[in-house]
């Protein structure tokens, strides 16, 4: 297909359109972060470090973060024992059922979160008793395996099977192919997945809403305090903090994997 | 690692691990699948047939506020029966639509030009370009579009040289929003759908005579539709479960939105339940045709 000089241009032009659009948003957040004035209209007054510094010092804002890195800590060691085992499973084995296995992981993100969050909370609301830090871990989790198994498998599906199979022959047992072959060749899949399932559920708030009962992590924090107009400029501030939290560690991911597409 | 390491052939326990995994198959696969499928089966399976049951539990909403678990059809028959009901239902599935196709359109120039256009550099500048707002907050997302949308916001102040104003908040808003938040999600599965069309087969098409149009039309968009389709998976289904971008820059009302007041204020969760079937059936229904048009492949 030839595409004709103006066609080129209008190609290329509407992209540039496109990506100015997508970041004018994100960049208008980082300015009001640092806007004077409590009134929220448009143009900013001027820039000052006044709401950061509020924002550093909010003692909510404070344990809601603490709160948010553990449970994202947590539910990211359990993706990614449970995605890698998964991703292993499916790509070596062909067994009964595979088709269903590949298609139930991507289920709690194909799904909207919100029949996730309402599942998991009527489930442990009337037979377990009620919700908790480990309710909203055990959330959080369900959906980050996803992250880390579609990373892994497609490292594994770029990898060719005779390189276990060759360490199998030279005598070493499993345990010492995981390690000294497996392991090397999915270790930056696995820290790709490890960084995205995190930032993912950093930033969850469907799932985390219907689980999380009376502990408040970082976005159940912000939603409660946009209903606050005192409370906005540090809102925004937050919101800065918030897009550099979940800039770096996609950023470190793109990196580490240079393939790990790893959306959803 | 030397190779003494290796050769050594002492019945170690792993080694003798290994042996039983090495003539029995099916202990290997049950032992990698136990765990990640025990915990889907029970904690999301589970979950879900418990959501589904208390779809047919009872609310009393006059005397007790309690839940008895019988079985009945009356929270479908409300649904069914109240046009309020329904007219939320159609309204979100409406919108999902709207913000699906609408996203579609918009991704293709710039996924075109990631997947086909661009050399190595460019395609994996864009590529960071494209994941890294798409990781960004959802919510960072909304407050973004309050404040471009407000009364006193960036659009208004843009629009009023032109004596003109901008949509405020309400419908319009929750479809843009929405539109602007998931479109990430169209692009990239998009992008890998057109780096995957050989190029040899766009030349082919030239060489046969088809024009641009044509060429895109028989042989670019019939081999880029399962990744369409990959990516409308996210965008449907995370517009069609939207509750808080909803009521954000909206008083409208969304499937979610009922669900969570039923939840969370009123305390009818039959009813929540009952009414987070509609989600799932319409999910259901458009993974299957996903599926039908390859799109799993695709994802």
């Amino acid at each position: 297909m030839q595409l004709s000089r103006r066609l080129r241009v209008v190609l290329v032009g509407s992209t540039g359109c496109l990506l100015v659009v997508i970041y004018v948003p994100i960049l208008l957040i980082v300015l009001y972060a640092f806007n004077p004035s409590k009134s929220q209209k448009w143009p900013v007054t001027g820039l000052t470090l006044q709401w950061i510094q509020a924002a550093i010092g909010n003692p909510g804002a404070r344990s809601a973060l603490v709160l948010s890195v553990q449970v994202g800590l947590i539910a990211t060691g359990i993706a990614l024992v449970l995605g890698s085992l998964l991703a292993a499973a499916v790509h070596r084995y062909h067994f009964f059922g595979r088709n269903v296995v590949s298609f139930l992981v991507i289920l709690p993100v194909a799904f909207p979160g919100i029949v996730t969050g309402i599942a998991l909370n009527t489930t442990f609301r009337t037979l377990f008793g009620g919700l908790s830090l480990f309710t909203l871990i055990v959330g959080h989790a369900t959906f980050c395996v996803v992250t880390v198994y579609n990373n892994v498998i497609a490292r594994m599906r770029r990898t060719p099977g005779s390189l276990v199979e060759a360490s199998a022959d030279l005598g070493a047992d499993p345990l010492q192919t995981f390690r000294f072959v497996t392991l090397p060749v999915i270790r930056s899949a696995l820290i790709a997945g490890a960084l995205l399932a995190f930032a993912l559920s950093f930033d969850e708030i469907i799932v985390t809403t219907f689980t999380a009962g009376f502990n408040e992590t970082l976005p159940i924090w912000i939603v409660a305090n946009l209903s606050r107009p005192n409370q906005l400029p540090i809102v925004n501030a937050v919101a800065l903090g918030v897009i550099i939290a979940s800039a770096i560690p996609v950023y470190l991911a793109q990196r580490v994997a240079s393939d790990a597409a790893g959306y959803g | 690692m030397s190779a003494g390491q290796l050769s050594t052939t002492r019945p170690t326990l792993t080694r003798r691990i290994a042996r039983i995994l090495a003539r029995w198959p099916r202990i290997r696969v049950a032992s990698l699948l136990a765990a990640p499928v025990g915990w889907l089966v029970v904690f999301y399976l589970g979950s879900l047939a418990v959501l589904f049951a208390a779809a047919f539990w009872h609310y009393d909403a006059n005397i007790t506020f309690t839940i008895t678990k019988t079985f009945s059809f009356e929270n479908f028959v409300a649904l069914i029966s109240d046009p309020v009901y329904r007219s939320i239902a159609g309204r979100t599935v409406m919108i999902a639509a709207l913000v699906n196709i609408t996203d579609a359109v918009l991704a293709f120039p710039i996924a075109f030009v990631m997947g086909k256009l661009a050399g190595p550099k460019l395609r994996s500048v864009l590529g960071v370009l494209v994941l890294m707002p798409l990781w960004t907050s959802y919510l960072v997302k909304i407050l973004a579009w309050r404040l471009i949308l407000s009364d006193g916001g960036v659009l208004n102040w843009l629009l009023k040289p032109l004596h003109l104003s901008g949509p405020g908040f309400g419908e319009v808003a929750v479809y843009l929003v929405l539109s602007y938040i998931w479109l990430p999600y169209m692009i990239l599965p998009l992008a890998a759908g057109f780096e995957r069309v050989p190029t040899s087969l766009l030349e082919a098409s030239t060489d046969l005579g088809a024009r641009t149009w044509h060429t895109f039309r028989s042989v670019v968009l019939p081999l880029v539709f399962p990744a369409l389709v990959a990516g409308s998976i996210f965008t449907f289904s995370l517009t069609l479960g939207d509750y808080i971008a909803v009521s954000q820059v909206s008083s409208t009302q969304f499937i979610g939105s009922v669900i969570y007041d039923n939840l969370g204020v009123v305390g009818d969760l039959p009813l929540a339940a009952a009414f987070a079937t509609v989600p799932v059936l319409v999910m259901v229904v458009y993974l299957l045709l996903a599926r039908r048009a390859g799109a799993f492949e695709a994802l």
